[in-house]
């Protein structure tokens, strides 16, 4: 087998046993790689219904296709376990070294069970497995505390995943990284936290063979220079954050926590304003000729020093998200976030409720006293300081911290439940998962999208507000479209995610970034590193898989589809200014939009998947268990 | 203190236009064993903080202190190109090659236990893969004379006003 060694590793945290097991070529044709690959993973390895935070819940790793070889960004890796965030499946994609080493190492895959008596940081080296005491790595940052590894390891290839002391302290949306890469949103980094894993590292130091390597080469070689072009010129220059004008423009950049979708200072936080005069450099992810993040430096005011990559959704959520436009206080947070460890589109989405909460009158000065405040904190909307001592508070658990760790749909259930209040109606997630950086109101396809969206409101998962906001389809308003391009863009998006390749490098196949346009030419890519036959039919379906080996997993864990709601606030409270003003998606609207795109699912009217359909999809174990 | 680099041509590395990608390792390697795999490359990305990132090959020193070391001299050095060259009968791998380089430029190859180190492609017409590949055209293969030329240049154009002309007619 070429492109796959045909080998999962398993490793029982608590015993420290380790087992291999073989996955048979069809196996891979189906659960290509990625988070399709992952998710399969945890649905074979999970104890159906267990808490998140059991011992009965895997950490399940899986590795791309293209994991390296030279085809452009194709260096990423899946990571699964069942989220403390939703309760529902936790996928998440990071890219960078971590999972090349891992291929190099000879690994497919890799599922870690159990949890550990005290405090490990894990070495996977090649086929050796080492357990060492992570003592001397306790209360490090992210980024610290893969140097710290290095040093001690001694070898500038190891690759390590880490948590920072959000993991560590348990903070419900905390992050796993890597190479200042993320596998963010789901809270990973609590799952690892409650497991006292620390870190893992890998060392790979087999080389990677392909089927055709001329062929390969060749491909990989003309998409890497046409990655130089204007197709990614956006990424390259000003990185994702480029998007905040256009969000804004479009009167859907989510301002005051979701109030309004108009930021008046958007100028002062925008993509162009960072370039001009915060980026020290720009990185590069592994085999990726792209290089998208921009290093961003505070050089003046009570935050210099802070420096983190800077991306739109960390953006967003941490200036118009919270009415700053001190651009350097959102470098702060996001600099918080990064190292600490924790999601920084959770961070921000829930400092912002808070914010309302205490313009509002929920929750009072004294309710934000800590140590280093007795007094407590005025956290008003553009109060960058009091926001940055409450990120500190969340990330070492101090005073109100401990609440707002838990993110919002935990923080205002119980902030309701204690002093009678509804802020609820402002608190901004579905299923659990905040929101990302598009106001759904007025981009009706995309709020089907976070609706339905198996692991919450994530933009990565569902790409529907691309049609809407390029105008393919008319965004404030509904029509029976909406259910097919919602489930088409969701599928488009998860075959980027399943392979895995940056979803950046789209437009540098052909031009086109359209299925047309890129689904032959990665099915080149395929050939060239497997062997197999692939063409448009079979690269399509790998988006199928995805989305249903992830949504029969929710279902297996309880979902039924009054989970696939929005926002209080989308449904009930419109804009009042910008080319949104006036729009929510009413409960009937999201319903008439359900029904549509659980039928172009092929779902039943419930949304659960039938039987023959799963049979159809090579998934009969699936359908035994979930099939109705 | 670091040797001084000669007369000769060597892979270098702009480290404001390195993103720290890889892609040399990856074809460096696969033009060298079949496979990609960096701890075959020749040529090596070093990232030392958030934003320091840069690739080291060979510097083809004069009176290359690897050659001067080796005690079973298995180093050559080519006296037209600088390139040095590893014999594989007489290599034992002692690594003391190693310990003489100032840039850490020279690695052992972890299957056949020999020292490996930058040819500069010398036999493939396309000239160095490395350099072909560089998506971002950091890396180049340059004399000492060239770079301190172009560093002069940049120096000169960050340094100086250059005034708005009309540009030629086309």
């Amino acid at each position: 087998m070429y492109g796959y060694s045909g080998k999962i590793l398993h490793i029982d945290l608590k015993t420290k046993k380790n087992w291999v097991e073989t996955k048979p070529e069809e196996w891979y044709k189906v659960y290509i790689g990625g988070v399709s690959m992952a998710s399969r993973l945890l649905w074979e390895n999970i104890i159906p219904g267990c808490d998140p935070l059991d011992d009965g819940n895997p950490i399940c790793f899986a590795n791309g296709i293209f994991t390296g070889t030279p085809v452009p960004v194709g260096g990423k890796f899946g990571l699964a376990s069942k989220s403390p965030l939703t309760g529902f499946i936790g996928d998440s994609l990071s890219g960078s070294w971590f999972s090349v080493a891992l291929k190099r190492a000879g690994w497919d895959g890799m599922v870690l069970h159990n949890s550990c008596d005290s405090w490990t940081h894990l070495f996977v080296d090649d086929e050796r497995i080492q357990f060492f005491d992570a003592a001397y790595l306790l209360g490090k940052g992210t980024f610290e505390t893969e140097e710290a590894i290095r040093l001690k390891l001694g070898d500038d290839q190891i690759r390590s995943c880490t948590i920072g002391p959000c993991g560590e302290n348990l903070v419900r949306y905390a992050n796993v990284t890597n190479d200042g890469r993320q596998a963010g949103r789901t809270g990973h980094g609590m799952v690892w936290g409650q497991k006292k894993l620390k870190a893992v590292s890998v060392r790979g130091t087999h080389g990677v063979k392909v089927f055709d390597p001329k062929t390969l080469n060749q491909l990989a070689y003309d998409i890497s220079k046409s990655a130089q072009g204007k197709d990614t010129e956006k990424y390259r220059i000003y990185g994702t954050s480029t998007g905040l004008l256009n969000t804004n423009k479009l009167g859907v950049l989510p301002t005051r926590n979701f109030q309004e979708g108009v930021f008046e200072d958007a100028e002062l936080v925008s993509g162009e304003y960072l370039d001009k005069h915060h980026k020290v450099k720009v990185i590069a992810c592994a085999q990726c000729p792209i290089g998208c993040e921009q290093m961003s430096l505070v050089k003046t005011g009570p935050f210099a020093g802070a420096m983190t990559g800077i991306e739109y959704e960390s953006l967003f959520a941490n200036s118009s998200n919270l009415g700053i436009s001190d651009i350097r206080a959102a470098i702060m947070l996001i600099t918080i976030s990064d190292h600490g460890g924790m999601d920084s589109i959770t961070m921000g989405v829930t400092i912002s409720w808070a914010m309302e909460c205490f313009e509002k009158g929920v929750l009072k000065k004294e309710d934000f006293a800590s140590e280093a405040h007795p007094e407590g904190l005025e956290l008003c909307f553009g109060n960058g300081e009091a926001a940055v001592a409450v990120a500190e508070m969340i990330r070492d658990q101090v005073g109100i911290g401990k609440l707002l760790a838990q993110g919002t749909r935990i923080a205002s259930q119980t902030i309701d439940k204690e002093r009678g209040t509804e802020s609820y109606k402002w608190a901004i997630h579905t299923k659990g998962l905040e929101s990302a950086g598009y106001d759904a109101r007025s981009l009706k396809t995309f709020a089907l999208g976070l609706a339905t969206g198996t692991r919450g409101g994530c933009h990565n998962r569902s790409a529907a507000y691309d049609p809407d906001m390029k105008g393919e389809t008319n965004r404030l308003t509904v029509d029976e479209t909406r259910g097919r391009v919602a489930s088409e863009s969701e599928e488009y998006a998860a075959v980027y995610d399943s392979l895995p390749l940056c979803k950046f490098i789209r437009r540098c196949f052909t031009g086109k970034a359209d299925r047309a346009g890129a689904w032959p030419a990665i099915a080149k890519l395929i050939n060239a590193t497997t062997g197999w036959n692939y063409g448009y039919d079979e690269v399509d379906l790998i988006g199928t898989h995805a989305c249903t080996i992830k949504k029969a997993f929710n279902i297996r864990e309880g979902w039924t589809e009054k989970d696939d709601d929005l926002p209080w606030r989308w449904k009930h409270d419109p804009f009042t200014k910008g080319p949104g003003a006036g729009t929510v998606v009413t409960d009937e609207e999201l319903a008439y939009m359900k029904k549509l795109y659980y039928q172009a699912k092929g779902w039943t009217e419930e949304g659960m998947i039938p039987k023959e359909l799963l049979i159809k999809l090579d998934m009969p174990d699936v359908a035994e268990e979930i099939g109705v | 203190m670091a040797t001084s680099t000669s007369k000769y041509a060597y892979i270098g590395c702009d480290p404001n236009l390195c993103v720290g990608c890889q892609i040399c390792e990856y074809v460096c390697s696969f033009s060298k064993t079949g496979e990609y795999n960096s701890y075959r490359s020749r040529i090596r990305t070093v990232r030392v903080d958030e934003v320091l990132i840069t690739a080291i090959a060979c510097r083809t020193c004069e009176n290359a202190p690897c050659v001067i070391v080796c005690p079973r001299d298995a180093l050559t050095q080519d006296p037209q190109t600088g390139i040095i060259d590893v014999n594989a009968t007489k290599c034992d791998g002692c690594a003391w090659c190693i310990e003489a380089c100032d840039f850490g430029a020279i690695s052992i190859n972890p299957q056949t236990t020999l020292a490996e180190i930058c040819d500069q492609c010398k036999d493939d017409p396309e000239g160095p893969q490395c350099v072909k590949w560089c998506p971002k055209e950091a890396l180049s293969l340059t004399t000492p004379d060239q770079r301190a030329q172009r560093t002069r240049r940049t120096l000169i154009a960050e340094s100086f006003d250059i005034p708005q002309k009309a540009t030629d007619p086309k």
